[in-house]
């Protein structure tokens, strides 16, 4: 216990410090200038300079998805705080761990319409896990310790703290506080055991098991992953995942089928259908994974593990309920299998329907010629790197799907993407937050030619700190999940999705102290990359993919799992008023 | 799926009493489309540091088990209880009516008034102010009753409740 007096943005940063925050995002503003000059007084916190406050956002969330821990942002009041909201309601819907501390105009003036004053606890009080407005400065302290709890535990999401610049002044005196607690907040995160020992004999029941994961198990941390593949090991289950649990099991092993959903796999959907038993890990039946709700998986016994009671039945009426963190509930799972005494069950006839479901081969695609096409430019991407365990993130749309299937991951915390919000413009900015968390590693952000535009910006930040980040474009000239969805659903009335007056890439990149390199036909593809990968700092590559390609398999929104279109000659008939109005 | 029966639900809420933490309970109703028939709030601790709302919403029991768990994880909410699925507890709102009028209807205004136990809590040669309290189909039926003898206004509580019996939510 230390106490000292000090002035608010010290106790600020004193707080920061004892928790443990090694790097800030941010941006300065009249309404934080305290917080700065406090940072600029000391050397345990970086301070990460972006070009625009979203970008702030997704590069904490970048951060934090592939180190687990929180993400801190810093803003100024006003313009600061909602050019972050973006941010904070992608982090939101992802359940990403962050504390976005923002700057307010002093107490006496709250409320006034004064210079870039906004109500940012009233805007973002829907978009954040938890928020405070501190008015108060003897809690100042204890409210920055308990932003972080809030965030961190449970099931993570942004906590806002708005920092009104008077408190930031105010003489005040900082002291240590014990052990984390709320008086309300309290998690659950042991299983309920008799709900526990029910599911395990469900599981050793059952005849078509199918394991569906999804990204609780990678916030759970990375001993989740490891007791997943354990008790796959155990019941022989093939296992599916959400686009957030990617690399909570290993694409490369044989049980696992891939992604499921609007753009999963042939045979990860059709045993989603045909099973018997449905274990929900740590995902929450969104829309893009479910297709038709009352089509969903008919036949199967569903248990749902949640940390959070609210996703459970939200959507889908499910057999068994376990709220708890699902790292808890794998390992009580495992233990009272084995205390059981049970052994895999005779799955033979069940891998036999998944392997006839394979051989369908719905990712396979024919490169010939020498238009890329886009899936083969993520696949030989694949090939050049995996062997160095990159860190993936994306934009948003097409690239990102074709990432999702084509670019196997192995471990948690590699793949970052924004899944919930499918925020344009997310990748680039994550991908600077993941290289300064993992300085040693391989970065690179899939992008689009149209989403990279939203915070191109940042090629900036990655310059200023010399980050060796990648970003592979796949450009396409189009928007191209709209214009997909246009040629299915609009007849092929491509209204504004044309990227008309593109930038010069390379020149681009080069204007920003980048390498910029250009990939034009298939012949240049493996060299392209391996140039990408030997250029020591920032490398920017455009790499220009067959135009109208369209990303399958998929299922069209409202359309049931087994309704799924493999390619695009299948796509027939018109669509009732109900499903056109569906996202 | 057959659409399961909508059905009115007391809730009884115990949050901290804090700036913000009414918004936060209104906010998520309408952000997730959940429907509000009635809302009351007031401090009820001695110390200040808790408050009780209570709102009457009403869906299908899967939307009520979702709205619960939807308050149930808002940081500032203690408690949260359905009084309608725990069983028997007393729903009380009071109003204040406003009537005016001269001769019979004065004096029909005032008979009725008595036979509903509605208390005059303000008078003028040409009006009363009645306060009536009871369960919500009983303030109803007595608003009724008093269009027909020259209702001017009503101001109403909306629903407090509470469970029967010893012990707290």
């Amino acid at each position: 216990m230390t106490t000292q007096e000090l002035n608010g943005a010290g106790v600020i940063v004193r707080a920061l410090t004892d928790l443990g925050v090694e790097i800030v995002f941010g941006y300065p503003g009249g309404a934080v200038l305290p917080l700065y000059d406090a940072l600029f007084a000391q050397s345990k916190i970086k301070h990460i300079l972006v070009r625009h406050e979203q970008a702030a956002v997704h590069a904490a969330e970048g951060y934090a998805r592939s180190t687990g821990k929180p993400g801190v942002v810093l803003v100024t009041s006003g313009p600061g705080a909602t050019n972050a909201v973006t941010g904070i309601t992608d982090a939101m819907m992802d359940s990403i761990p962050l504390v976005v501390l923002t700057g307010q105009v002093p107490t006496h003036l709250i409320g006034t319409d004064a210079f870039q004053e906004c109500d940012t606890v009233g805007i973002t009080r829907h978009c954040s896990k938890h928020n405070y407005l501190v008015k108060d400065i003897a809690k100042l302290g204890d409210t920055i310790h308990e932003a972080f709890y809030v965030a961190t535990s449970g099931r993570p999401g942004p906590v806002v703290v708005d920092l009104p610049k008077d408190i930031q002044v105010a003489k005040a005196r900082y002291v240590r506080p014990g052990a984390p607690s709320h008086k309300t907040y309290k998690p659950q995160v042991k299983g309920d055991l008799a709900a526990i020992e029910a599911a395990v004999e469900m599981l050793a029941a059952a005849e078509r098991p199918i394991l569906y994961t999804g990204g609780g198990i990678i916030n759970s941390g990375p001993g989740a992953s490891v007791l997943l593949r354990e008790l796959q090991r155990l019941t022989g289950a093939p296992v599916t995942s959400t686009l957030m649990g990617l690399g909570c099991f290993p694409a490369t092993s044989p049980a696992f089928l891939g992604m499921l959903g609007m753009h999963g796999t042939y045979e990860a959907n059709m045993a989603m259908h045909g099973a018997d038993l449905m274990l929900c890990l740590g995902a929450r039946f969104d829309d893009r994974v479910t297709g038709r709700l009352d089509a969903f998986s008919p036949g199967s016994r569903k248990i749902h593990v949640d940390i959070d009671r609210s996703s459970i039945n939200k959507t889908v009426r499910v057999d068994l309920g376990i709220v708890g963190d699902v790292g808890h509930v794998l390992e009580d799972m495992i233990k009272v299998w084995k205390a059981r005494g049970h052994r895999a069950g005779n799955l033979r006839p069940w891998w036999a329907k998944i392997d006839h479901w394979r051989q369908r081969d719905s990712l396979g695609f024919a490169q010939t010629g020498s238009e890329i096409l886009p899936q083969y430019a993520i696949r030989r991407l694949w090939e050049a790197t995996h062997a160095r365990n990159p860190i993936i993130t994306t934009e948003v749309g097409q690239h990102q799907m074709w990432a999702a299937q084509h670019f196997g991951f192995e471990d948690p915390n590699k793949w970052l993407t924004s899944g919930g919000l499918g925020t344009m413009g997310y990748g680039l900015p994550a991908a600077i937050g993941a290289q300064l968390g993992n300085p040693g590693a391989l970065v690179i952000d899939i992008a689009g030619e149209a989403s990279i535009q939203m915070n191109i910006q940042e090629l900036g930040t990655a310059s200023q700190y010399r980050l060796p980040v990648k970003v592979f474009i796949l450009n396409n000239e189009y928007m191209g999940m709209v214009r997909q969805w246009q040629e299915l659903n609009h007849g092929g009335r491509y209204s504004e999705s044309y990227s008309e007056a593109l930038p010069d890439f390379v020149k681009l990149a080069e204007a920003y102290g980048w390498t910029g390199l250009r990939i034009e036909t298939a012949d240049q593809l493996d060299d392209g990359i391996a140039a990408m990968l030997a250029a020591d700092g920032p490398v920017m590559v455009d790499c220009r993919v067959a135009k109208l390609a369209n990303c399958f398999p998929m299922i069209p929104s409202g359309a049931a799992h087994t309704d799924m279109v493999l390619h695009g000659d299948e796509t027939v008939g018109e669509k009732d008023e109900d499903a056109a109005a569906l996202v | 799926m057959r659409p399961a029966l909508s059905s009115p639900h007391t809730l009884s809420i115990l949050v901290d009493n804090e700036a913000g933490v009414l918004a936060r309970i209104v906010g998520l109703f309408a952000g997730r489309g959940y429907n509000i028939e009635s809302l009351t709030v007031a401090d009820v601790s001695d110390d200040h540091l808790v408050s009780r709302i209570t709102v009457v919403t009403s869906g299908p029991p899967a939307v009520i088990e979702q709205i619960m768990a939807q308050l149930d994880r808002l940081v500032p909410v203690h408690r949260v209880r359905d009084l309608t699925a725990l069983g028997p507890h007393v729903e009380r709102e009071m109003a204040l009516v406003k009537v005016a009028g001269v001769g019979d209807k004065r004096v029909e205004a005032l008979r009725l008034a008595d036979i509903f136990r509605a208390r005059p809590v303000d008078t003028t040669t040409r009006s009363f102010v009645f306060e009536v309290s009871g369960s919500t189909e009983k303030v109803d039926s007595f608003i009724a009753l008093m269009r027909e003898v020259g209702l001017v206004e009503v101001a109403r509580t909306g629903v407090v409740a509470i469970a029967r019996g010893p012990e707290a939510v």
